[in-house]
């Protein structure tokens, strides 16, 4: 059983997208890194992530990890966000069928996840459509 | 460094082995490759094994195994590099005898999968992910592979009848290969009607899960002449080479970069290209990996991969047949175990020992095994000598 450290220690990222920019090279990244893999940089600003973005690419999951089972059949993609990151996220409050690349969307802050065994909630970002 | 051949191979039928535990099964494949290396002993082994704790409970598996083999006080190390275990077991085994270290030295790869339910396989392979950043929002690993299809589809053209392709043609090749877990032939209606795992990928895109291992023997080339084993192989290059772990991270979604740069690395320390090659071993945990390993290899352009598959071009009487054993496809994916098993049979191609899979006048053969979403590839170039 997972305990709650592992949760909390991600907190700054899943509930506010805080992110790092590089203070050498500019290069951002989520979740923040110690060493810069641009340019072995370690001096970082912390930013915050842009909020919109458009699907780089996507899936429709039909066999979901334990956790998902319910929520299945849903779509996750790769998202691109208008900073240049990207992230992995479920694209939710659509057909999962109509999702296509290149699609605008924006992040919301939703419970990801069913109670664990150790009870804990899962919350972080998805994304919807943006119309 | 001294030239390194490889002078023994072992490897048990695979499939789901309910009666035979993770040590039987791994002391079954390295006792046939000692034997078939007609040597008394080895110095040192590795074992590549991505999960022995998630799947039956088990760490500590280089003093377990050697242990179990009889062979005492030597050196055992367990190499873990998600599904690329083997091939990275077998490049330390290779290293440690060209560096003189070791002379005779056992490089082995395990995967007991079917101990746990299905649930708890799929979880113990999404490690081989970003547990935090990928897995944690609901991706799964045919969810990575898939949302890479979709990249690759939507640049290149790459159609659904391409992707089945690569399935057909390696059931067919497993058809003929005796250790094979699925030796039914498919067709391409059958794939394209199986049921959606993650779209655009179906349960026959998708790799099986597997209960196996493998095992080979090398030692110096001077000292393999001397064992006369005929023909001999030689190890011709060995190269290693990562990428960021979430698929997100990386640039170009419809390349796998590290199979590119290792690529680069084995052609230039073999001395070869493309033209030399006579088959090719590689990792296809999904149809789509196989077109995309394809084109890093240099094969086939970027994007012409899909084509070249749905054309025979890869078949085992095609211009660079990929994949004479079945693959992971077909021959099954205990994932410690696939890289080891590649070079198996690689060697015997080149020995000409393969019947009725074999591959007319081979000389050289490459094989690529692969770590999670291509995080990592370990690839091999193999020369009958």
């Amino acid at each position: 059983m997972t305990g709650p450290a592992r949760y909390w220690r991600e907190i700054p990222q899943r509930y506010r997208y805080e992110a790092a920019k590089c203070k050498g090279c500019g290069k951002v990244f989520f979740p923040p890194r110690t060493v810069c893999n641009g340019c072995r940089g370690q001096a970082f600003d912390d930013i915050r992530l842009a909020q919109t973005g458009t699907v780089e690419t996507f899936t429709v999951i039909r066999v979901a990890p334990s956790g998902f089972a319910d929520q299945a059949p849903y779509a996750v993609g790769i998202i691109k966000l208008d900073d240049g990151v990207k992230l992995t996220a479920q694209i939710v409050d659509c057909d999962p069928e109509k999702v296509a690349i290149g699609d605008p969307v924006k992040l919301e802050f939703r419970r990801l996840q069913e109670d664990g065994e150790s009870g804990i909630l899962c919350y972080g970002y998805k994304f919807v459509p943006a119309t | 460094m001294r030239e390194v051949a490889v002078i023994g191979v072992g490897m048990n039928s695979w499939g789901e082995l309910w009666e035979k535990s993770h040590r039987a099964i791994w002391t079954e494949a390295a006792l046939q490759a000692i034997e078939d290396a007609g040597v008394d002993h080895v110095d040192a082994m590795y074992v590549g094994c991505m999960s022995g704790g998630l799947f039956v409970g088990q760490e500590h598996l280089g003093a377990l195994l050697s242990d179990q083999l009889g062979m005492g006080p030597i050196p055992g190390t367990r190499v873990e590099s998600a599904c690329a275990s083997g091939g990275l077991s077998f490049r330390h085994a290779y290293m440690a005898v060209a560096s003189g270290m070791h002379d005779v030295v056992l490089a082995t790869g395990v995967e007991k999968m079917t101990d746990v339910d299905g649930a708890a396989a799929t979880y113990a392979l999404s490690t081989a992910a970003d547990q935090e950043y990928e897995c944690y929002n609901g991706i799964t690993f045919p969810g990575l592979y898939a949302m890479m299809a979709n990249v690759h589809m939507n640049k290149y053209g790459t159609t659904r009848e391409q992707l089945a392709a690569v399935a057909v043609k390696n059931h067919d090749n497993g058809s003929l290969n005796p250790l094979a877990q699925f030796r039914g032939k498919v067709t391409a209606e059958q794939v394209m009607n199986s049921v959606m795992v993650a779209d655009p990928l179906r349960v026959l895109d998708c790799s099986p899960i597997t209960d196996g291992a493998a095992a080979v023997v090398v030692a110096p080339l001077d000292m393999a002449r001397s064992m006369a084993r005929s023909p001999l192989v030689r190890v011709a290059a060995s190269a290693h080479a990562t990428d960021a772990i979430a698929l997100h991270d990386r640039e170009d979604l419809a390349v796998l970069s590290s199979t590119e740069k290792a690529a680069e690395g084995a052609y230039r320390q073999a001395g070869v290209g493309t033209s030399d090659l006579s088959f090719c071993e590689v990792h296809d945990c999904f149809t789509i990996a196989e077109i995309m390993v394809s084109e890093a290899l240099g094969l086939f352009d970027r994007g012409s991969g899909g084509a070249a598959a749905a054309s025979g071009a890869t078949a085992l009487d095609g211009k660079i047949p990929i994949n004479p054993s079945g693959g992971l496809k077909s021959k099954g994916h205990p994932v410690g175990a696939t890289g080891i098993a590649q070079i198996r049979e690689a060697v015997l191609q080149l020995r000409g020992e393969c019947g009725d899979r074999q591959v007319q006048n081979a000389r050289y053969g490459l094989t690529q095994n692969m770590g999670g979403t291509g995080a990592s590839s370990v690839i091999h170039i193999f020369e009958r000598a």
